[in-house]
């Protein structure tokens, strides 16, 4: 059982087509890089894959998740960085993460072991909105990784991040983790360096990977 | 699929209209303390059941719809509001003709029925740009669905407040709806809600009929642009 | 379920509290009412119907800055996502919510009310302060879950500001006249409790409707 199927997937926004004939099969630990230019579709797909939007169209299942119907079993299987770092800004790197950590079920333990791994220690009781913008990522990963999801979702994870911080991560959100992870990058070659197979889109249909996909 | 049986409706309808108007001006009897101006009331209190009526059925196909995601749910709901909307307006006016000529003010202050479609009217107006701030066609419908159902839930109780919070000392205007009618008063007004029922229904099918079409219309194109 | 809610609601009231974006806001413009009224009516103390319901339409109206504010936070920095990505139930959201609307209606109110009766209020609230006590708790639970609910409907509309009161104050029209003609006899001069039971009735009534409907349509909202 693929941890990832789609079978010519179908998203609209009104009249707007964001997603179209888009099919792929990932296995379970396996890294999918989806690439194409931007407002190509890659977001909305991530944001499919997650079980924020629903399809419209084709067929999808996620960990064994039919999308739309059976969404709520995604619940505390997928772990999303994306633009948005989903931290409250009055509040400080510790309690955002305990936040989540009680949505979730996980422990204060695992909160602390993550701050930790994410080199935020020191910051950790610093309100998010007085952190640099780097700092903040790493929050985020290590939000996304809190409740050890099965399905990684990742939308440039290494913006904002200093090299130093990109080795930290690499254990959390990397390919050593272990878990299934779908990356959209705009480092062509980075992504498909640490990528087992790569989807192109283009206006939302699917795209030969190469220089065509950017025009 | 909306159309069918619209041509036998309509003529109902029609015919019907026709019958209570003529029962209005020739059949039933001039009120004794208001004299000609009473007969208002044969349109007035109609179209506020009438309308009532469409809202409530507005929430109920609002609920069809949430449970089986089937967008044409929402689209008769839609409707429904819409149509009760612009009697609610027509019932306001009406009323307040009613009350300036028999009363004397253009409003009644006193009259729980006019002043709980009132409330309502204000509220329903909402339902406008609520729906048309959502882009998204499935969330548009999901949330005009919500409101469809919160607003239908919702007239029943603001009659109940408003009448309650009427002091009993004020005479009811509208207690001749009691079912006090004399036989000839009856007669011309039930003939008159039917009228005006059938009216609504009418139009309820027509306008989906045409939205139904010019959505076809539209879904043609679209395959046919994405086709080329 | 309820663990959850706690959650939320134990971080919206220390994002509250940081901020302090919501009660002082609905505190402050629940005053500048009463000065309003004053000057509008040209009186220097209220009592009986007029006092009931300078009390209570300042009530509501102040209610629609912090309905408008409920979902402030998730829609500046992204929270609804982290909620929706969560097995968080949406009835949790939805207590979690009406809980904190309902703490901020008393904090303003342990300040707006006894303000009001130093300002205006020519008997004094000594009469019946029990049954305006009730009267109050009734009344804002109403008020949290109706504005919990146009909260969410209003939430990701474009026109949120205009959207919140408009649909707000006509929908709590009927606990309005409730909490009005309850609290009207507890104000006049030689303060009474009649009709008390009735009112109270109806408002329990109005709340108990919205409180279930608002959790049934909850799930509807917020996804996609």
């Amino acid at each position: 059982m693929a941890a990832i199927e789609l079978e010519r997937l179908e998203r609209r926004y009104g009249e707007r087509v964001a997603l179209a004939g888009v099919s792929v099969r990932v296995e379970e630990g396996r890294t999918l890089a989806v690439l194409g230019g931007n407002g190509a579709g890659k977001t909305t797909l991530l944001r499919v894959l997650a079980g924020l939007l629903r399809p419209h169209g084709g067929s999808a299942s996620v960990l064994g998740a039919d999308l739309p119907g059976e969404r709520w079993k995604l619940a505390s299987q997928v772990g999303y960085l994306g633009h948005e770092p989903l931290l409250y800004r009055e509040l400080s790197g510790r309690e955002n993460l305990r936040y989540h950590a009680r949505l979730h079920g996980a422990t204060p333990g695992r909160v602390e072991e993550l701050l930790a791994a994410v080199g935020m220690e020191a910051r950790a009781d610093d309100p998010v909105r007085d952190l640099s913008k780097g700092l903040v990522q790493r929050l985020a990963a290590a939000r996304a990784v809190l409740h050890e999801p099965a399905l990684l979702l990742l939308d440039e994870p290494r913006a904002n991040l200093d090299p130093a911080a990109v080795e930290l991560l690499e254990p959390l959100i990397g390919r050593a983790s272990g878990r299934t992870r779908v990356l959209v990058s705009h480092d062509v070659e980075g992504a498909l360096a640490e990528s087992d197979l790569s989807l192109g889109l283009r206006d939302g249909r699917p795209a030969p990977v190469g220089a065509e996909l950017y025009r | 699929m909306y159309s069918k049986g619209l041509a036998p409706l309509a003529a109902a309808a029609a015919v019907t209209i026709t019958t209570a108007l003529a029962l209005v001006f020739f059949y039933a009897p001039n009120d004794a303390d208001q004299g000609f101006v009473q007969k208002i009331f044969y349109i007035h209190v109609p179209m506020a059941i009438v309308a009532l009526c469409g809202f409530v059925a507005g929430g109920i196909f609002g609920i069809r719809h949430l449970r089986s995601g089937d967008r044409s749910w929402d689209m008769r709901s839609y409707v429904a509001i819409h149509l009760s909307i612009i009697l609610g307006l027509a019932v306001l006016i009406t009323g307040s003709i009613w009350a300036k000529a028999s009363w004397g003010h253009w409003w009644l202050w006193d009259e729980p029925v006019l002043v709980s479609f009132l409330v309502v009217f204000l509220l329903y107006c909402v339902y406008y740009p609520l729906r048309f701030s959502i882009e998204d066609p499935d969330r548009q419908a999901r949330y005009s669905s919500v409101f469809a159902i919160t607003a239908g839930a919702f007239v029943p109780l603001n009659f109940i407040a408003v009448r309650l919070a009427e002091k009993y000392t004020h005479p009811r205007v509208l207690s001749q709806t009691g079912g006090s009618l004399p036989g000839e008063m009856r007669l011309t007004f039930l003939v008159a809600l039917l009228g005006m029922a059938l009216l609504f229904v009418t139009l309820w099918k027509l306008e989906l009929t045409a939205k139904h079409a010019s959505m076809q219309l539209k879904r043609l194109r679209n395959r046919a642009r994405v086709a080329a | 379920m309820i663990s959850t809610a706690r959650a939320i609601l134990r971080k919206d009231l220390l994002i509250e509290w940081r901020t302090k974006e919501s009660v002082p806001a609905m505190v402050l413009f629940s005053v500048t009412v009463y000065v309003l009224f004053h000057f509008g009516l040209d009186r220097d103390s209220l009592d009986g119907e007029l006092a009931s319901g300078v009390l209570w339409v300042t009530m509501l109206l102040a209610a629609v800055i912090g309905v408008t504010r409920l979902f402030a936070a998730e829609r500046e920095q992204g929270g609804i996502d982290g909620l929706l990505l969560a097995p968080v139930d949406r009835t949790s959201l939805f207590v979690a919510k009406a809980a904190a609307l309902f703490l901020f209606l008393t904090a303003v109110e342990l300040v707006a009310v006894p303000t009001f009766a130093l300002l205006l209020l020519g008997p004094g609230l000594g009469g019946a302060f029990p049954e305006l006590l009730a009267i109050l708790a009734l009344g804002n639970l109403g008020i949290a879950a109706v504005g919990a609910l146009v909260a969410a409907l209003a939430a990701e509309t474009r026109a949120r500001e205009l959207i919140v009161p408009l649909l707000l104050l006509p929908l709590l029209v009927p606990l309005l006249i409730a909490c009005a003609q309850a609290t009207e006899p507890l104000m006049r001069q030689d303060a009474g409790t009649e009709d008390l039971g009735r009112w109270l009735s109806v408002l329990t009534l109005y709340d108990v409707v919205f409180v279930l409907l608002s959790v049934a349509v909850f799930d509807f909202l917020l996804e996609d």
